[in-house]
């Protein structure tokens, strides 16, 4: 049920394609702008899932908060009375729908940023390990805030108020957390993102395992989802 | 058939569903008649398992909603008209239902047959108009090919035409033997549908009767013997 209804929805499927043709571009320009010989040109061409997780996580906003707004999802709770199985279907579906999506968009974000980099610029190479570690991280990011999303959406029921926790969540918090102190850096996903997952070069402040880093992530999404399931099984549709 | 027993329903300090009790049979229309807020469209979500009950039971064929293994298949309901996303087309509204419930692909086009929108099933549900999005929710609602069907105030917004059609689509299934439980707040309308009647006032049960019981109660008027029995029911 839940992919027919994932696929049937023809602006899913242009938000997700302009999500990933953005992604792609950002990264591109970013490849262009790299000067640096220091730097991290990875890091940089995958800058483009800055915007890539807005739209993905919004996207998961709304493949839960369109059935109440719709009401449809007195229907599809009447058709599944097992309310964590409707989410899990739709955690599954969506999810593995937003890992490929977000995998493709990095590929072609690290290659398209590859090609537009200048000559003078170190060119990191898929071969590397710690490169393609850092591809694969960031497109399992992306699925990840995604899933995030569909959690919100689950806890809220409400499309705007989610995406703004979802946007709060991850530009807002990081900016006031970190006035408090810096160590907090490590445990925020948008920064994660940046300074860990896509990083090959080391970031100060974030020493911690790329592993470890990506685990979290998943925690916070596993605990959205985790939330939003038990409040849709315990509140009244 | 349907069983409640002592169904009670609180929000808060409100009481929606006070200590409902009746059987609803099938082969009959049963009418479910009150003011608005009485408590009609609380008690269908009851029975759908949509909301949980303070207190009491509501079994459909002597098991909880829950307990079904294909919902669709037992129960068919409307509660709501155009319950359903406007960016898909009816048929893949009906599609994503069908295999919820591991039906077959053939009966969408049977249902979206039954319910006249073959011609539109492929146009987006959002531009369809109040009568078709009531028919959709019926194609819906007649998917599993239900034995029981609960029908929420079907008729609100509709033209003549689509009134008569409703009617005559819920008699006709009441008539090959299923159970129909039909909510309205009109009562004319009432007169021509339904066979038995529940009179809900107040979230407690007022009548457990028949249209003619009623009637006669009024004097030759429905509408008489309604208000006689809700006059100051709060």
């Amino acid at each position: 049920m839940e992919w027919i209804k994932l696929r049937s929805l023809r602006s899913t499927r242009w938000v997700l394609l302009g999500g990933m043709a953005a992604t792609v571009a950002l990264g591109v320009v970013a490849g262009f702008n790299t000067r640096s010989v220091t730097g991290d040109p990875t890091s940089n061409v995958l800058a483009g899932i800055i915007l890539g997780q807005v739209i993905t996580g919004v996207l998961g906003v709304l493949v839960m908060t369109s059935e109440y707004s719709s009401g449809l999802i007195r229907v599809t709770f009447a058709a599944m009375p097992r309310r964590g199985l409707v989410l899990a279907a739709k955690a599954f579906v969506f999810g593995t729908v937003c890992l490929v999506a977000g995998e493709i968009a990095v590929f072609a974000s690290f290659l398209g940023g590859m090609a537009a980099l200048r000559s003078s610029v170190p060119h990191p190479s898929l071969g590397d390990p710690a490169v393609l570690r850092a591809v694969l991280m960031t497109g399992a990011y992306l699925a990840l805030t995604g899933l995030a999303g569909l959690g919100i959406g689950a806890i809220l029921r409400h499309g705007a108020a989610a995406v703004g926790v979802l946007v709060g969540g991850l530009f807002v918090l990081p900016l006031i957390a970190g006035a408090a102190s810096h160590a907090v850096g490590p445990f925020m996903p948008e920064l994660i993102a940046g300074n860990s997952l896509a990083a090959v070069k080391p970031v100060s402040g974030f020493t911690w395992s790329p592993w470890l880093e990506l685990a979290i992530v998943a925690a916070y999404s596993a605990a959205l989802l985790a939330a939003g399931g038990w409040l849709l099984i315990r509140r009244d549709a | 058939m349907i069983s409640v027993r002592g169904l009670t329903k609180s929000y808060g300090g409100t009481q929606a569903v006070d200590d409902l009790t009746f059987d609803i049979h099938p082969g009959c229309v049963t009418g479910f008649l009150g003011p608005n807020g009485s408590g009609k469209s609380t008690t269908m979500r009851l029975l759908l398992g949509l909301d949980e009950p303070t207190r009491g039971s509501a079994l459909i064929d002597g098991a909880p909603y829950a307990a079904l293994r294909w919902p669709l298949r037992s129960v068919g309901a409307v509660l709501e008209a155009r319950a359903f996303h406007p960016g898909r087309t009816a048929r893949q509204h009906l599609l994503a239902l069908a295999a919820a419930s591991a039906l077959p692909r053939r009966r969408v086009g049977e249902v979206l047959a039954a319910v006249g929108l073959s011609d539109a099933a492929d146009r987006r549900a959002g531009g369809f108009s109040l009568g078709m999005g009531q028919r959709l929710g019926l194609a819906a609602a007649l998917l599993g090919d239900p034995g029981v069907l609960l029908l929420d105030e079907p008729v609100n917004g509709l033209d003549p035409a689509g009134v008569r059609w409703i009617r005559d689509l819920i008699k006709s299934l009441a008539a090959q033997g299923r159970t129909v439980f039909v909510s309205s707040h009109l009562i004319s309308e009432m007169a021509l549908t339904a066979d038995r009647l529940l009179v809900i006032g107040g979230g407690r049960l007022l009548a457990d009767t028949t249209v003619g019981a009623l009637t006669a109660r009024g004097g030759g008027s429905l509408e008489e013997g309604f208000f006689g029995l809700t006059e100051g029911v709060r």
